[in-house]
């Protein structure tokens, strides 16, 4: 359990000071896996970087199952920091090592035997499917290899937390989906918690319990990621979640249509023509607006605008035939050009 | 003056010179800048390490003034023209080394001339070290001398060797002039027969060799440096 409680954190810098956090309180239970996402100096680095410590919050506390983190010592902290470990946007791994040196990395610190180093580090590189390319340095590698590299490393001190900052964001779309694969066996696996902070919003829906919107340091919006991706009640929740149009500003309506927002939140509706058989049974014409929606483990999350001619009761209608299918959520919202 | 510079006489005498006088004073050139180098590097790395970590954001943060101490003292010597500092170091020299004339005398003025020099280009090595990698290291639980000798250092050992390179023909260069206050080697002989005795001939001969040999270290140096780097390993 990682308890964050009313932190706060300013710097000083040329333009003066910045308040990077702003009285920020998270809990993470055990095993989760948990989001915090935020549009670029939001304070999602921060945030990260004080959860162990690399800064020191100005005040407010950051228990690890009820270790005060705040009151250890630099040399204390060094050991909590191994259950901890981190992986990064630019993978950090060491230039001049090859990969499996890399991975004994933090078994060296904690002064384990070369020997078990290296049986543990083929073992971690066997489980991040990299065992081949012990010998190789990582500038021999691709982008997601060395993240892969930097997992088996971030891996090696048993670590009861993984912090992963920003670690698919220079990853093109099919290598993030495997190393977002990797950290979700990972953390089913070995029961690790992983923290993961993202601008992007499909690592969340992908691969997140829970969710933290961090907004200008303060966090905004924060719960299961369902509920708080069919319901963004803050502006910048629904910038994230709809970045091309929110609710309070929805796309055109040229046709004089109203607007009905649909939210598949983990809907078994695959396979199922919802939208035709809304124009069979009722027939209601839908006008597919926007519709981003994708299936994960055969159930459909994300959303649809339809445009939905004529009054109010064709509105409404449609409203109650989408309502009947389970975990579809339908809304009318304002359409605004 | 030069016209007599390939007269038969000259050419014999300077033969002469080659076989009786060009050995010993190449291995002592080596000798005194190899073990000047050496010296140098030993104070000089430390204190360019020092320098980097010692910042207020570095891993092992020093107080503010002594680094201000440590950058003035590095400042001033490097400032100091190698002939008045060889004449200043005397009273250093000879506690060290009991005299201040010859060859070995020479390495001392030769170190306290390198040392700042090499501070200054390993600072500029481990400055190269991606910051990020070290803040990996410190989420990792490193200690800061954990981070310096396990991070830091080998990350930019293709640096360091390439200025060590550069080290050791400055290096090389100074201890030339070491010639003057009765330093051996391939800069005495320069000094001696092309300065003092107007026998042009040697001098020229003396300062190819100096050529070589400094082409023959930045070329080791510069091929040390490409291999050892292993992000320079493709497939």
């Amino acid at each position: 359990m990682i308890e964050i409680k009313n932190i706060s954190k300013k710097f000083n810098t040329a333009d003066g000071i910045v308040e990077a956090l702003k009285d920020v309180s998270l809990s993470i239970p055990d095993g989760d896996i948990f989001g915090i996402i935020g549009m670029s100096g939001a304070g999602k680095s921060t945030l990260v970087r004080c959860i162990n410590m690399l800064e020191r919050p100005d005040s407010g506390t950051i228990e690890i199952d009820g270790c005060d983190l705040g009151k250890l010592s630099e040399k204390e902290l060094r050991t909590v920091r191994r259950d901890i470990s981190m992986i990064f946007q630019g993978f950090n791994l060491l230039m001049q090592r090859n990969c499996l040196k890399n991975v004994c990395f933090p078994l060296e610190l904690s002064g384990v035997k070369k020997l078990d180093a290296k049986k543990k580090a083929l073992e971690l590189l066997d489980i991040v499917g990299l065992r081949d390319k012990a010998k190789a340095y990582p500038a021999q590698l691709s982008g997601g290899q060395q993240q892969r590299v930097a997992i088996a490393r971030a891996l090696a001190t048993n670590p009861k937390v993984l912090l992963c900052d920003e670690a698919t964001s220079a990853l093109d779309p099919t290598t993030t989906n495997s190393i977002l694969e990797l950290i979700r066996n990972i953390n089913k696996k070995l029961g690790i918690t992983v923290i993961i902070i993202t601008h992007q919003m499909s690592v969340v829906e992908s691969i997140c319990k829970n969710v933290a919107i961090l907004d200008d340091g303060v966090v905004v919006e924060q719960g299961a990621v369902s509920e708080v991706f069919a319901h963004p009640k803050s502006k910048a929740a629904q910038n994230l979640v709809f970045p091309e149009g929110s609710s309070g500003s929805v796309v055109i309506s040229e046709s004089g249509d109203r607007i009905i927002r649909v939210v598949f939140n983990g809907a078994s509706a695959t396979g199922t023509p919802l939208i035709a058989r809304m124009a069979v049974q009722k027939g209601i014409e839908a006008n597919i607006a926007y519709a981003s929606t994708k299936s994960i483990n055969g159930k459909v999350y994300g959303s649809m605008l339809l445009g939905i001619a004529g009054d109010e009761s064709n509105v409404n209608s449609a409203i109650e035939f989408l309502m009947q299918t389970p975990d579809v959520i339908a809304e009318e919202v304002e359409p605004c050009v | 003056m030069f016209n007599d510079i390939f007269s038969s006489g000259a050419l014999i005498e300077a033969w002469q010179i080659i076989q009786t006088q060009f050995p010993l004073a190449i291995w002592e050139t080596i000798y005194v800048t190899i073990l000047a180098t050496v010296f140098a590097i030993l104070i000089g790395l430390p204190l360019g390490v020092l320098l980097v970590v010692g910042e207020k954001s570095g891993v092992l943060p020093i107080p503010a003034w002594f680094l201000q101490v440590l950058n003035v003292i590095i400042n001033l010597l490097r400032s100091v023209p190698f002939l008045i500092l060889m004449i200043l170091v005397f009273p250093l020299t000879r506690l060290i080394v009991g005299t201040v004339v010859g060859t070995t005398a020479s390495i001392v003025p030769l170190v306290i001339a390198a040392f700042p020099f090499v501070a200054r280009l390993a600072e500029s090595s481990l400055r190269e070290v991606n910051p990020n990698i070290i803040e990996m290291a410190q989420s990792t639980g490193a200690a800061p001398l954990q981070i310096i000798i396990k991070v830091m250092i080998p990350e930019s050992i293709p640096s360091l060797i390439s200025n060590a390179a550069i080290a050791f023909t400055t290096i090389l260069g100074y201890s030339a002039m070491s010639g003057i206050i009765g330093g051996g080697g391939l800069g005495k002989i320069a000094i001696n027969y092309g300065y003092y005795r107007y026998k042009y001939l040697i001098m020229v001969l003396a300062v190819i060799l100096l050529i070589l040999i400094v082409q023959v270290f930045q070329s080791i140096g510069t091929h040390l440096s490409a291999k050892t780097d292993k992000r320079l390993k493709r497939k």
